[in-house]
């Protein structure tokens, strides 16, 4: 196959092929020292194949290190999101006297690690459930299937999740559908009479809110 | 002889001819175009093959109509979206190129996988093009990835949670989940980072590398020359086959063009033209709502070309699914890749191999039903339907006080998002138009109490008096309630002044319809 390939290279056109005999004759004559060449001839080619053999190892190393080096920068910002092992904070959600017992609400939030340029996507949200006077549960809309917002009916007292049909009870309990488990639960803390939660990440399978 | 007896148009000839030869010299412009635009193809080349060139044009069109839309787009999460509303309603002709770039990816997969399909059915991949059709698979990989990304350039709710579902799949990579994810969203969360990265796949890495696939797939295409088409009782024999093909072409072939490329012309400009018509009539795809994690109310779907994707994923038994997202995709693509050295010899004809004509059917149909079903989406609950779908008169007609209360529980109790009556409701549960016909008093009560199969129980949600008079109300759907086809049937109805009883047996099952 190759050779088919080869020649039609050397189809391709007449000087093409003259160029390359001539490299051919230029590179090949003095690598081979026929017998009737001096012995100085023959030190002289000797020095300038190690030379030749120097500047080869030189381009390899001169090439290998520069490169490893810009691979540096570029690599190293392509994979930086990945290296963010802990990106939540606490993010307050309202005070508590704004939370009846007994009621489960959509609250929202602003991303801890937002910019500006994020726009909308820079809030979020989740469900507040109120237990009992301080006591709460926290879910993420995210549906524990692959990720849908799940809508919170309150005369069911079910959260349904609009993309393939998963199901939660009140409680974030799985109720129905191809989820795994049951919603994802935030972390909560009061601090200075106001509801907190640790957020800053999609919730998923790995690791809880 | 002489310069002034010669005519202006010989003269400009032969300086056009001097021209072309100093350009030949220079470049051997001539002898690329004698190995591609005129190499010879077999004399029966034709109609099967236009479907590459066809997906090649629309590709040409992706690039075109890509690069002006890139000029005006601003690929920031801020702005992305009114970016799109600004070509659509404030460049000039913005909204026919969205158009045209929109329904052009529709029309290069559609294109793509007929080739696809074609060259399969052909046994086209055989000795010696094996890397032609790896090439393809990569292309096919490529337009498919450029699609995908595509749709996420929209920034609205259904590519936002279009990530959403991307970065549930990530996150199940056993292990590397968590950096998997952050790796496609650029953050632990969806955010600005998560459509630049999109858009530098969309527009930089994906095209770069369907250039350079095309290229290859090209070159092998130049290299090997175009298959014939197939006949049974000609296997391929990969110790005679180049010989023998390059035999025949040369003493039958005929040069690609203008021979076999008027055909790819005529199909190629039809479809232009059905191009045009459509993104004209049909318009832009979306954006659709807000990119708004806020707004709970959304129903993502993907694009047509993923509605097939969608519907596994509700319908593959949860316990396989983690391995089938996470090896299924590698598998099916190296099983692909792999077509031409499982079998690189023998019967091209389709009537020759059974199996293979087997396969693009079952295929086919199990996209085209899994994308029907992704369109119908039985599964998923109408989130809507217990405050917005109609009832049917005839569905509450004749009933008594406490059955009618059971008909309100049933319709705020959110029963109607995964229950029809009447076909109206969601379809994720049975149809309940009939259900006193199967269920008892006693079961109706503890299907709702506490639930089953894919029901939730609603034992905590509804009192007992509301589930009483629930009961009520569905013991009362036995089917009577249907408009009836048969003469005579409707005077068979049983009165509805009489309280039911509670063992839905007594209305026996009457023939309807």
């Amino acid at each position: 196959m190759s050779d088919q390939g080869a020649n039609g290279m050397h189809d391709r056109n007449g000087k093409l092929d003259q160029h390359d005999q001539n490299d051919k004759l230029d590179t090949k004559n003095p690598r081979e020292p026929s017998a009737s060449r001096s012995c100085q001839d023959c030190a002289h080619a000797a020095a300038k194949e190690s030379r030749r053999g120097f500047l080869f190892a030189a381009g390899t190393t001169l090439l290998t290190i520069g490169g490893a080096l810009v691979a540096v920068p570029i690599v190293g910002a392509a994979l930086a999101p990945a290296a963010n092992r802990n990106p939540s904070k606490w993010i307050p959600l309202g005070k508590l006297v704004d939370f009846k017992v007994g009621d489960t609400v959509l609250v929202t939030f602003t991303n801890p690690w937002g910019t500006p340029d994020d726009g909308d996507t820079r809030e979020n949200a989740c469900y507040v459930r109120c237990l009992e006077a301080g006591k709460f549960q926290v879910f993420a809309v995210n549906c524990a299937h692959l990720g849908c917002p799940v809508e919170w009916f309150e005369q069911s007292r079910l959260f349904m999740c609009p993309c393939h049909g998963g199901v939660y009870y009140e409680d974030g309990s799985r109720a129905s559908g191809p989820p795994p488990r049951g919603l994802f639960e935030y972390q909560w803390r009061i601090a200075d009479e106001n509801l907190e939660i640790f957020a800053g990440r999609l919730p998923g399978l790995q690791e809880d809110a | 002889m002489t310069q002034e007896k010669m005519k202006p148009a010989v003269m400009v000839k032969r300086a056009a001819l001097d021209g072309l030869r100093w350009l030949d010299d220079r470049t051997g412009i001539l002898w690329m175009l004698r190995k591609s635009v005129f190499h010879r193809v077999p004399r029966n080349a034709k109609w099967w093959y236009v479907f590459g060139s066809a997906t090649m044009m629309f590709f040409t069109i992706q690039i075109a109509s890509g690069i002006v839309l890139a000029t005006v787009y601003a690929p920031s999460a801020a702005q992305a979206y009114e970016s799109l509303v600004y070509i659509d309603e404030q460049v000039p002709f913005g909204w026919m190129l969205r158009a045209l770039h929109g329904w052009s990816s529709n029309a290069m997969c559609i294109m793509m996988l007929i080739h696809l399909a074609q060259v399969f059915l052909h046994g086209a991949y055989k000795f010696p093009r094996e890397l032609t059709w790896v090439s393809g698979v990569f292309l096919c990989l490529t337009t498919l990835g450029l699609a995908f990304t595509g749709q996420i350039m929209r920034w609205d709710a259904d590519a936002y949670w279009g990530l959403g579902i991307g970065a549930a799949i990530a996150d199940r990579a056993p292990g590397i989940g968590n950096q998997l994810r952050a790796l496609l969203l650029g953050g632990p969360v969806i955010s600005g980072a998560t459509l630049t990265r999109f858009f530098t796949l969309h527009v930089f890495i994906l095209p770069g590398a369907a250039i350079a696939l095309i290229g290859c797939h090209l070159y092998s295409v130049l290299r090997n020359g175009i298959s014939e088409m197939p006949k049974a009782g000609e296997p391929v024999d990969p110790a005679t086959y180049r010989e023998g093909y390059e035999a025949r072409v040369h003493k039958d072939g005929v040069p690609f063009y203008p021979d076999a490329a008027r055909h790819d012309m005529v199909f190629c400009g039809a479809m232009l033209l059905v191009l045009i018509g459509v993104a004209a009539w049909f318009g832009p795809f979306g954006p659709g709502a807000l990119p708004d994690p806020r707004i709970i109310e959304a129903s993502p779907r993907p694009d047509a070309l993923f509605l097939w994707l969608f519907a596994a994923l509700a319908l593959l038994p949860p316990a396989s699914e983690t391995f089938l997202l996470l090896v299924g995709p590698p598998v099916a693509i190296a099983i692909l890749a792999a077509v031409p050295f499982l079998s690189n010899r023998g019967e091209r004809a389709p009537s020759r191999r059974p199996i293979s004509v087997l396969l693009v059917v079952l295929l086919t149909t199990g996209f085209a039903v899994l994308t029907l079903l992704g369109v119908r989406s039985p599964w998923s609950p109408q989130m809507k339907a217990w405050t917005s779908t109609p009832s049917d008169i005839a569905f509450t007609a004749d009933r008594t006080p406490l059955e009618l209360q059971g008909a309100l529980e049933f319709q705020f109790a959110q029963c109607r998002n995964c229950h029809s009556i009447g076909d109206a409701g969601g379809k994720r549960g049975p149809d309940l138009t009939t259900v006193a016909t199967r269920l008892s008093w006693d079961q109706l009560v503890r299907q709702i109490q506490q639930g089953g199969g894919n029901m939730p129980a609603y034992g905590k949600a509804l009192s007992s008096v509301e589930t009483q008079a629930l009961v009520a109300y569905l013991s009362t759907l036995d089917g009577g309630d249907l408009r009836a086809t048969l003469t005579g049937a409707l005077e068979a109805q049983p009165a509805r002044d009489a309280a039911p009883e509670p063992v839905a047996a007594e209305h026996s099952p009457r023939q309807i319809q």
